[in-house]
């Protein structure tokens, strides 16, 4: 089978910290895959790898089949990448800001043009084609950075924590924006700390903690491994939570018991804290 | 390759294109107060090899400009680097490290370019009349090249914007003070002399301050000049793929 991108046994020691153990990743064209973890986890450190960004100690990267460290001109070609860090030149105006970029991936003077008219009206931000940069609102510079990233047409999508920041409402827009992006046939490789946007947005989604991966699956197998229904209540000082498969069990054991109890569906960090422990932040 | 050069190269353009109405009035302060100071309060009534002070003074700050102005590319780089975070773009780029270096070699050299030109409209305000043939352009050419690019390696070898003002201290103003720029350095001590003739500066002051009183030109400091900016070139080249942590 095709993948767009294939990481095998990847390790990144720095000194005597192991950052990344043996992580293998398959991706297939057109899947938006979420690589979810709490901070420090090796969220970013995996995409610095795949887009040439941080050498790997051991371990091969392939972006669409091309070797990130032996063929990396030619893997660079294939990928647009989103950087956690908003990295916009804030004096220039966004136009300039997707001229640079273009030229930068040896594209046509009259491709970037009409590529930038395109896409800056599928962001939603022709009206700032001339505006620089620091005038533009958090949420814009967002998506002129996703704009960006798609200007030279590539089949893998690098997000790494596209949202963070953001505040709810221009959340959902650039989810809204993502989904669109998959349509186009790209393929989204999307690091997160929300839970919440990983099982909207990915089909599948990779558990990484302390730099290994502890589950890979589809966001509704995931949580599937802890039932349907979930109720936290207060034990002493901490919150406990019980699963349970269907509701009338989650009810039955209400009734059976006088504290206050809160019930709820079941959800990726249930998953997550019950494979590593601990809470996503 | 060239439009990787020209992208890098433009950028940089552009945002001096947007601060240029500071920028002129930011260049033209220093070179005003030291043709003030130096020229009519210390240099009056001075002479060297029979030219006025003033006459000697500016190649001297003709030759600290283009140091200091294609050397200030390292700051550019640095706030590209460490602050807007832009570096990863050219890095996640399908472009050589050659291209980056040589398109941020090459803004470097334009903004001392530009800086200069301020100089010698002062110079000309000054009432002081030189000669600005290809030998002088050459000479300065290769100065702003040997700066630039021992900016862009020293750009990528530092860990923070502090660090960046350090080295300029360090490097940069001992050079501006002790490179030829307001004395001849042959009235120092001979080992004083020789130990500042392994300055870049000192031939760079050489060799402009020949060309613009139009004495013969030293070949030497010529060829010593693109020597040394073809070594830095080669290890800022060197220093971009290290960057890669």
């Amino acid at each position: 089978m095709k993948y767009m991108i294939q990481v095998k046994k990847l390790v990144k020691k720095y000194g005597d910290v192991t950052a990344l153990d043996g992580v293998d990743i398959q991706v297939k064209p057109g899947e938006i895959f979420a690589y979810l973890g709490p901070n420090g986890a090796g969220k970013t450190t995996t995409i610095r790898i795949l887009t040439g960004l941080t050498r790997a100690t051991s371990g091969d990267c392939l972006i669409n089949n091309f070797d990130i460290a032996t063929q990396t001109s030619a893997a660079k070609k294939q990928y647009g990448l989103v950087p956690q860090a908003i990295n916009l030149d804030q004096e220039l105006t966004a136009q300039e800001n997707l001229l640079i970029h273009g030229w930068l991936h040896r594209m046509s003077s009259s491709d970037i043009s009409a590529k930038t008219d395109e896409l800056l009206d599928y962001v939603e931000l022709s009206a700032k084609k001339k505006s620089q940069v620091k005038t533009l609102s958090g949420g814009m510079k967002r998506r002129l950075m996703i704009a960006r990233a798609l200007l030279h047409s590539p089949g893998v999508l690098f997000l790494d924590e596209p949202t963070v920041g953001l505040d709810a409402g221009i959340r959902r827009k650039v989810w809204t924006l993502i989904k669109k992006i998959r349509q186009r046939g790209t393929t989204i490789f999307l690091t997160t700390h929300y839970i919440e946007e990983a099982e909207f947005l990915a089909d599948r989604v990779a558990f990484i903690d302390r730099g290994t991966m502890v589950a890979l699956d589809t966001p509704l197998n995931l949580m599937a491994t802890m039932g349907a229904w979930a109720i936290d209540h207060l034990k002493g000082d901490t919150m406990e939570t019980l699963y349970f498969k269907t509701r009338e069990q989650a009810n039955t054991f209400n009734t059976m018991h006088s504290e206050e109890f809160t019930l709820r569906r079941v959800n990726l960090e249930d998953a997550f804290l019950d494979m590593t422990g601990k809470k996503v932040k | 390759m060239i439009q990787g050069i020209i992208a890098i190269y433009v950028r940089e353009m552009l945002i001096l294109r947007r601060r240029l109405t500071r920028q002129i009035p930011s260049w033209s302060i220093s070179p005003f107060l030291y043709l003030t100071a130096f020229s009519y309060a210390v240099g009056h009534g001075v002479t060297i090899d029979g030219h006025t002070y003033i006459e000697f003074l500016i190649p001297g700050l003709i030759a600290m400009g283009s140091m200091t102005q294609s050397f200030a590319i390292a700051s550019e780089i640095n706030i590209a680097r460490f602050y807007w975070h832009i570096f990863e773009e050219f890095q996640a780029a399908p472009i050589s490290k050659f291209a980056y270096v040589a398109g941020e070699v090459l803004a470097g050299m334009t903004r001392a370019m530009l800086a200069i030109s301020v100089i010698m409209v002062l110079g000309f305000l000054f009432g002081v009349r030189l000669h600005y043939g290809p030998a002088f352009f050459l000479a300065l050419f290769l100065n702003s090249f040997v700066f630039a690019s021992l900016a862009v390696g020293l750009a990528m070898v530092v860990k923070s914007h502090a660090d960046q003002a350090m080295l300029s201290n360090f490097i940069i103003t001992p050079m501006a003070f002790l490179g030829g720029t307001f004395f001849p350095v042959e009235r120092l001590p001979e080992w004083a002399g020789a130990i500042l003739n392994l300055l870049p500066l000192t031939h760079a002051s050489r060799a402009i301050r020949s060309a613009c009183l139009g004495d013969p030109v030293n070949v030497f400091s010529y060829v010593l000049l693109l020597i040394v900016g073809l070594i830095f070139f080669a290890v800022a080249v060197w220093c971009v793929e290290k960057a890669k942590d």
